[in-house]
């Protein structure tokens, strides 16, 4: 059910079977209006506010419109660390989420196609976490993670880890944290496109001498380059903004607040605004540009 | 030697990836049953009084978020699945000026981190003069919704035959006739899917309801400000009640996909 966005086959459209119709507007018009006047704005809005400036005589979070232009100096030079920090993590939990998501997904799509039963258990199993707070489930590794817990108690004990060392609380539990929210994001689309993989071209690569290792680099990996683009980008943009994870209270400490810490402190407790919309118009504006240079690289513009 | 321990790697692999993505999911059930006071860290014994006794904590303070929860979802669940299915139709079925600004208007908030489309609204609001209340958390809600309501109804009319309503209309159907009959009842599958992507996506929203909820407390709002002194065992009761309905639907929807298949297979 939920994702089927991702796991649906569509069968290409025949462009010619379109047709004029003032029907067109009507359908359009009140959903990309909503649209407009609930994202585009807003967004216009963000960026107005990132250039206000205090008012004079004025209360805490009273500000006035200004082109103050140095917030974004001010932000840089006071969030430089969180907002590289940000997508250092984000970064390292993609490539974790890949790394964990291919072979789930090509055994899913691939192997267990003989029995379509199991196929789509196991893939209620990969969008099971979906279904319980997500919220519940990092707070659920914060214990289970935890000093006293079995898990590390065990790898001290073994001295796998130095006997005053932590895990929460650290940048590698933030990544386990994103890496561990984020990994149906990734398996879905992989399992999407693995899954309409014809195998035939894998056993023309075997026919042609190839060993294993090389059918898997020249023939399954570059046909399955739409799944690794959308899952990797619907990993990516979400833990970039995410600060669940790294929050105080979650698997995070004070060194490892990211970039979406900041903006909610500086808005929600700060009620220093133009800072929070500076800090998020920089966000928007990075990932717009990874996002575009990414696509283009992996030539997949197909992603809607 | 060599060839079994390939062939069992793989399997081997997906069933341990599956498990531990089961790990936080069986903690959070367990825990339900925790007889602990008010916060629910270390196991203190077996007890059913939490799932018995689910509202009476605080003054019934995590039901009263969960039914706010409830209540967001539903709505902002109608409005996104109505007016997305509009959008796929004509993205689909008609030819009209600014596709690729439409499309791209579809895409963005997609592709846009969470953060920033809450503090935009925010912004928003707080320039409008809006109060935060549960009508800004739907406002925000069907917002995001909308673009993943798009994307799932859009594959089900792409995949639907013309050749099915020209037949509609060859029977003297009406346009409306043949939408009622032949068209929406084909849809349905892609509709009910996306509502429930929208319903869940809302329900487990926490980021962009906390730039836009003022004083109104979600159920994952609720979480997040009691993380810090500890959740009460209830929380954990209401989180497993909604995975086990869930994950009952879903599965009551698999198998019958794939007994129905089964049987389609044996008559062809």
């Amino acid at each position: 059910m939920a994702f089927a966005a991702f796991t649906t086959n569509a069968a290409p459209v025949e462009p010619t079977q379109r047709r004029k119709s003032p029907i067109a507007l009507f359908l359009l018009l009140p959903g990309m209006l909503y649209l407009v006047l609930f994202f585009l704005t807003p967004l216009v809005s963000l960026l107005l506010t990132s250039f206000q400036t205090p008012l004079v005589n004025g209360d805490v979070g009273q500000f006035s419109y200004a082109f103050q232009w140095e917030n974004y100096v001010q932000v840089v030079t006071d969030y430089w660390p969180h907002i590289l920090r940000s997508f250092g993590y984000a970064l390292v939990a993609t490539v974790l989420a890949l790394a964990f998501s291919y072979p789930l997904a090509y055994f899913i799509g691939v192997k267990a196609r003989k029995w379509p039963l199991m196929q789509s258990l196991m893939l209620v199993l990969v969008i099971a976490p979906f279904f319980i707070s997500f919220l519940l489930r990092t707070l659920a590794w914060k214990q289970l993670l935890s000093d006293e817990s079995f898990v590390i108690t065990s790898l001290k004990a073994l001295s796998l880890m130095a006997p005053d060392a932590h895990f929460t609380g650290t940048p590698a539990a933030v990544i386990f944290g994103l890496t561990y929210n984020f990994i149906p994001f990734m398996t879905l689309p992989l399992y999407s496109t693995l899954e309409r993989l014809d195998v035939r071209y894998l056993e023309a690569g075997n026919d042609l001498y190839a060993s294993p290792f090389q059918v898997f680099r020249k023939v399954t990996i570059p046909l399955s380059m739409p799944g690794i683009v959308a899952g990797t980008l619907l990993t990516f943009i979400p833990a970039a903004g995410d600060y669940i994870n790294a929050s105080r209270d979650f698997l995070g400490g004070p060194d490892t607040q990211m970039v979406g810490n900041v903006i909610e402190a500086n808005f929600l407790v700060l009620l220093n605004y133009p800072a929070a919309a500076a800090l998020s118009i920089i966000l928007m504006s990075v990932i717009l540009v990874i996002v575009t240079i990414y696509v283009k690289r992996a030539g997949t513009e197909e992603l809607l | 030697m060599k060839i079994s321990l390939g062939k069992w790697l793989l399997p081997v692999y997906s069933a341990l990836a599956l498990i531990f993505l089961m790990v936080p999911i069986v903690y959070t059930f367990i825990f339900s049953f925790n007889d602990s006071l008010k916060s629910n860290v270390a196991w203190r014994g077996f007890t059913l009084d939490k799932w018995l006794n689910v509202c009476t904590v605080q003054n019934g303070a995590v039901c009263q978020a969960f039914g706010n929860s409830l209540v967001i979802g539903a709505v902002a669940t109608v409005f996104a699945t109505v007016l997305g299915t509009m959008i796929a139709i004509a993205i689909v079925r008609y030819r009209f000026r600014f596709r690729t600004q439409t499309n791209l208007l579809l895409f963005l908030p997609m592709a846009t981190p969470e953060v920033v489309l809450g503090a935009g609204l925010a912004a928003q609001f707080l320039a409008l003069g809006v109060p935060k209340s549960m009508t800004t958390i739907i406002l925000a809600h069907t917002m995001f919704c909308i673009s993943f309501v798009v994307v799932t109804v859009k594959a089900r009319v792409s995949s639907l035959d013309p050749a099915l309503e020209e037949a509609g209309r060859d029977l003297y159907g009406s346009p409306t006739q043949v939408f009622l009959r032949v068209t929406f009842p084909l849809l349905l599958p892609g509709i009910l899917a996306a509502a429930l992507l929208s319903f869940a996506l809302s329900f487990d929203d926490f980021i962009i309801t906390n730039f836009n909820s003022g004083s109104v407390t979600t159920f994952p709002k609720y979480i997040y400000i009691s993380a810090a002194r500890g959740i009460p065992a209830e929380a954990n009761v209401i989180a497993s009640a909604v995975f086990i309905f869930a994950l009952v639907i879903v599965v009551t929807a698999q198998v019958s996909k794939a007994a129905r298949e089964k049987r389609l297979a044996r008559q062809n």
